[in-house]
């Protein structure tokens, strides 16, 4: 090189000064973005979350580094046992040996309750999708802590307040007695006579019952309209599988409402046994091309549809990853307020936001399970009756219990 | 033969104190935690013959009342696992002195049974949260002084609590109560006809154990900040079976080991979900069938039939 060739040594000059502050501007603390996903892989909540989550985690992580190769992202998972214990021993465990960054999914209350704690006294951000409990944004919200798929209020809200102004003004309730099913029965009470419907009665059930036979008998003498179902998971589906049975939704003039139902739930059922039902979801595969787009990506790796759970794990992945691109560090202080002021707009939220207490408010649908005549493909299960605004469907700021909401 | 005894001991303690620059302290804490457990459980098992099936209920009621004192009504850990314990005990001499008046399998399904009373009143009760359980337990700090959330400090506590709760069975098993104890596993008739008041030893064997087994669960609340319903389930009381099993019943240390090979199992395989009691049931039935003595009693055997 004897001849100076100021042109080529501009445009190298020019090359460093753009590639410097790209790989510069992201201060990751081990050079490496890990996230931890810990979830129910093997108990009744693996259809809705399980491996499904860990491989949405993935798609997000490998779709941002693509996008990102300056930024390396590693996704790490563990399967909790639904048992808090063991959730939260892991989630401390990740965060002093692994070095963690983010802990993603969270499946079953009490383990997101321990979980965030744990997170929130080691400065880590947690980010709850599959528990439903809204204790998350409300007494136990921490600085640090994302509630972002749904939550007992939301689908109270949705179902709930639906039911009620389309007729279904007098209500029954078979709930699982345990506190998530007591707290989704207040929630729904609450908002049925709000809207001026009432509550007839209730029959509370222990965990894991497989003869609903009683109860349901119970439910249909009381003349109720509606038979609320405050359960979730396998309780959910037997309910279900017997009221089919006894014929309880042939007479026409009792109807049930699934108050935490999931789409896998009605894949498990069947359309026979759950045709007719309103179902709240923050997510359905088949609403527009967006959505379409990624379930079928999602499709090929799994071999089934999302849940809402799942989709909500990729899309609140990527923001956080997005946050922490745009914030240039993973320090969970900055990552945060970034993923506050951020709007989440993809396939799963249309200007989603997340508050103060942790939740991420963005738009639920009220969805009516099709008829098996009306279903034209598997897994064309829903029928989109209502877009209910974030707005109405999760709690008001202002009425919050999170402490950390100024008032 | 003492020498080498207090220089095991001592090589033990020593391990102990250097453990945590090697292994990550919370694991080690909850093998010090289920080991005191074991060994609360074998003090029954092992050296008076009750087989209790409901020790699940001391370790997690103590958790609970550990948990409820510290974080609701503020009182300091060392106070709080006191209370734990201290109910612990008072629940064992409730239980044991329905379950004592039978024995064997009449004996083990009278602990179960109230054991399975403590789980659905714990479910029921406001204060421990039920299904969700207490989280965020405050660490607080050891006698106003020493700062738990110090993961080594908590380590040295956890340590010191074990060492206590160990040296107290040991004294327990090699005093004049703890021959009666066993002369009553042994013979309880002869025990009885050399003038013994058999229940009353089975009752105050059954009250220490109970505390002691709610002393690792109170101080187990402390370790990981929160009380939970699995500690009250019955799958805990069949795990602290298969530890003392599996580690050695009638040795001091056997249930350690025992607790320690089952924590770790269960640490390294939370990747293979139930596949751990899957193992954990496959390694129940080779001991039994293998080595009954327990992996320290088939040691402590083998250097008998050598010396």
């Amino acid at each position: 090189m004897k001849q100076f060739r100021p042109a080529v040594l501009a445009a190298a000059l020019a090359g460093a000064l753009v590639a410097a502050p790209a790989l510069a501007d992201v201060k990751l603390s081990d050079g490496v973005v890990r996230i931890g996903v810990l979830t129910d892989l093997s108990g009744l909540y693996a259809d809705i979350s399980g491996a499904g989550v860990v491989e949405a985690v993935k798609m997000a992580a490998d779709d941002f580094m693509k996008e990102n190769p300056g930024i390396k992202v590693e996704v790490i998972s563990a399967d909790h046992q639904n048992k808090a214990d063991i959730a939260s021993t892991k989630a401390r465990e990740w965060i002093d040996t692994q070095k963690v960054d983010m802990l993603q999914d969270l499946v079953t209350s009490s383990v997101a309750l321990a979980v965030v704690k744990v997170a929130a006294e080691k400065k880590r951000i947690a980010i709850v999708n599959g528990a439903a409990t809204s204790r998350v944004s409300n007494e136990d919200c921490t600085p640090y802590s994302v509630h972002y798929t749904y939550d007992t209020i939301a689908m109270a809200n949705g179902t709930g307040k639906y039911v009620v102004k389309n007729g279904g003004d007098s209500w029954y309730f078979l709930t699982a007695d345990y506190a998530f099913g007591h707290s989704l029965e207040k929630d729904v009470s609450a908002v049925v006579t709000a809207n001026g419907g009432k509550v007839v009665g209730s029959v509370r059930h222990p965990l894991n019952t497989s003869d609903f036979s009683s109860f349901l008998l119970q439910a249909q003498s009381s003349g109720a309209k509606i038979i609320g179902l405050a359960n979730a998971g396998g309780d959910t589906i037997n309910t279900i599988k017997a009221a089919s049975e006894f014929g309880l939704l042939k007479s026409g003039k009792q109807k049930l409402a699934g108050l935490l139902m999931f789409i896998t739930d009605v894949h498990a059922l069947g359309l026979n046994a759950t045709q007719g039902l309103y179902i709240t979801s923050a997510f359905y595969w088949d609403l527009n091309d967006e959505t379409r787009k990624w379930s079928a990506r999602y499709f090929e790796r799994m071999k089934r549809e999302p849940s809402m759970v799942q989709a909500g794990n990729y899309s609140s992945t990527m923001h956080y990853l997005k946050a922490v691109k745009a914030a240039g560090t993973d320090d969970s202080d900055t990552v945060m307020k970034k993923m506050r002021e951020t709007p989440v707009n993809d396939f799963f939220a249309r200007n989603g936001v997340i508050r103060a207490d942790g939740r991420m408010v963005h738009d639920m649908y009220l969805v009516q399970v099709k008829s098996p005549a009306e279903s034209k493909k598997p897994w064309d299960y829903y029928n989109v009756v209502a877009t209910i605004p974030g707005k109405d469907a999760y709690l008001p700021l202002e009425k919050s219990a999170c402490p950390l909401v100024k008032k | 033969m003492k020498n080498l005894q207090t220089v095991g001991y001592a090589a033990l303690l020593l391990l102990g104190l250097v453990a945590p620059f090697a292994v990550y302290p919370v694991l080690l804490m909850k093998c010090l935690c289920f080991g005191l457990f074991a060994c609360a459980f074998n003090l029954l098992l092992g050296y008076a013959g009750l087989l209790s099936f409901g020790h699940a209920a001391f370790l997690g009621m103590a958790g609970y009342i550990c948990g409820y004192t510290v974080q609701s009504l503020g009182f300091p850990p060392e106070l709080g696992i006191l209370a734990g314990t201290a109910t612990a005990g008072l629940l064992g001499l409730a239980i044991g002195f329905l379950a004592i008046r039978r024995s064997g399998i009449y004996f083990a399904m009278i602990t179960l049974a109230l054991a399975q009373i403590v789980y659905f009143f714990c479910l029921k009760a406001q204060f421990t949260g039920a299904e969700d359980g207490l989280q965020g337990v405050p660490r607080g700090h050891l006698f106003g002084v020493f700062d738990l959330s110090q993961p080594l400090t908590m380590y040295y506590t956890v340590l010191a609590i074990f060492v206590g709760g160990v040296w107290i069975i040991h004294r327990t098993v090699h005093s004049p109560f703890g021959q009666i104890l066993k002369s009553i596993r042994d013979n309880e008739p002869r025990a009885i006809s050399l003038g013994y008041d058999v229940d009353r030893f089975k009752l105050l064997a059954f009250v220490l154990s109970a505390a002691l087994a709610g002393l690792a669960g109170a101080t187990k609340t402390m370790v990981f900040q929160l009380a939970s319903l699995t500690d009250v389930h019955w799958h805990q009381s069949g795990e602290v079976v298969l530890m003392t099993l599996l580690g050695g019943m009638g040795t001091i240390f056997g249930p350690v080991v025992g607790a320690i090979v089952l924590v770790l199992l269960q640490d390294w395989l939370t990747g293979f979900g139930s596949w751990v009691v899957v193992l954990t049931g496959l390694i129940f039935i080779i001991c039994v069938l293998a080595f009954r003595r327990g992996i320290l009693g088939e040691l402590l055997a083998l250097k008998a039939r050598m010396l």
